[in-house]
């Protein structure tokens, strides 16, 4: 009976498990240049999402942002996927660490 | 260049604020500088290695790698950290009643080398990574080019070690009776910012809830890109924006160690006087000295 019970349990988390990834959406940002290639991306309120940044440049660029509180760098010609979320409606901006002052290096995450 | 230098400075000051505190709190073991140099020689072989490798750290664990990478290596150096403030809570006060090494000390203290060398090489390890990754990344992108980032990193560089070598000196001005004390607190501190910052790597690979993000924001009131605000980060783990979680983390090293601890050093003490009361008359004399253990 215990056994059983452990079974449909863990088949429970399992199943919350797989549904949890099914229901993860994806948005893409992409660095060229060392520029993004949008100011602002919107995303959903209070749901949990990747963030894919893809690299198209051959050097190495890091993404970071204090409000989302992520830093993760990301080498060249590659994709680095960030989780984050879920997140209550504001603004959160982020930077390519590296050149963070070139304001082609700076964006805002609109969530709402 | 001034981009080059800001950045340079902040990772440096990071790596160089925790061999100060490190070398400060090992003051009278025999041997600790040649480990911190070892340490800093090996952690830049190491920053060269996982600076070249990144792609393939990055990809491992579902690309979660990176974070993982980094929780592990500030995890281990929390555990260091714990254990030498641990030996320190019964050591500490023998060193700085001699001021000098015991023949206890000595032999211990090369288990602390180890603490020396793991500790200071992983901060430079971490630190000097991302250092290099930028370097390279800045170097190939800017017009100014590869001479105008190297000036800039080096003289970053150097206003880190300047920092990390005035908090050194003015370490060693404490009076010896506070000695010990003082750097207990700082490890300890340290122990707890690194627990906290791996705190973060584990909730970013979503390994860990953030519980709530953030806790608190006083990035207007103290930014952590300031110069102070990066001291404050380094040194005590000041965090503008931290998750719930990583609060959960910084708290329970500070108990863990600090009860250890105690608890390490009572036990010392009910030993202490049990085995000598348990000898003869003869060799009483031995008493302070088993006290003093």
């Amino acid at each position: 009976m215990k056994r059983l019970l452990s079974l449909a349990l863990l088949s429970c988390a399992a199943a919350s498990a797989f549904a949890g990834v099914a229901g993860v959406d994806e948005f893409t940002l992409t660095i060229q240049n060392h520029a993004f290639d949008v100011k602002e991306l919107k995303l959903p309120a209070n749901k949990k999402i990747t963030l894919l940044v893809v690299n198209k440049d051959a050097t190495p660029a890091e993404f970071e942002s204090k409000p989302l509180n992520r830093e993760k760098i990301i080498p060249g010609k590659s994709t680095a996927a960030i989780k984050i979320g879920p997140l209550k409606p504001g603004r959160y901006p982020f930077v390519e660490e590296y050149h963070e002052n070139d304001a082609a290096a700076q964006g805002t995450i609109v969530v709402e | 260049m001034f981009a080059a230098a800001l950045i340079v400075f902040r990772e440096s000051l990071e790596a160089a604020l925790i061999i100060s505190i490190m070398a400060a709190a090992t003051r009278g073991i025999a041997g600790r500088g040649r480990w911190i140099v070892v340490g800093v020689l090996a952690g830049l072989l190491g920053a060269a290695l996982v600076a070249s490798s990144m792609e393939l750290i990055s990809s491992m664990a579902s690309g979660m790698g990176q974070e993982l990478f980094n929780a592990g290596v500030l995890l281990l150096a929390v555990g260091m950290l714990a254990w030498h403030n641990i030996w320190m809570a019964v050591h500490g006060r023998e060193m700085a009643a001699h001021a000098t090494n015991t023949a206890r000390a000595i032999n211990d203290g090369s288990r602390e080398c180890s603490v020396i060398f793991m500790v200071v090489s992983f901060a430079v390890l971490r630190e000097g990574a991302e250092t290099v990754l930028f370097l390279y990344s800045l170097a190939s992108s800017s017009e100014s080019g590869l001479r105008d980032t190297l000036g800039g990193g080096a003289s970053g560089l150097g206003a880190g070690l300047l920092v990390g070598g005035l908090l050194y000196a003015g370490l060693l001005r404490i009076p010896l009776r506070w000695f010990f004390s003082i750097t207990g607190v700082l490890v300890l501190l340290l122990a707890a910012s690194m627990a906290s910052q791996a705190a973060r790597f584990l909730i970013q690979a979503d390994v860990l809830p953030s519980l709530a993000a953030p806790l608190w924001d006083t990035s207007g009131v103290l930014s952590q890109k300031s110069a102070f605000g990066t001291l404050l980060h380094g040194m005590i783990g000041y965090d503008e924006q931290p998750a719930g979680m990583q609060l959960v983390f910084y708290v329970t090293v500070l108990l863990v160690i600090t009860l250890g601890g105690r608890w390490v050093a009572a036990r010392a003490k009910a030993a202490a006087p049990k085995l000598a009361s348990g000898k003869t008359a003869g060799v009483a004399h031995q008493q302070p000295q088993a006290k003093a253990g």
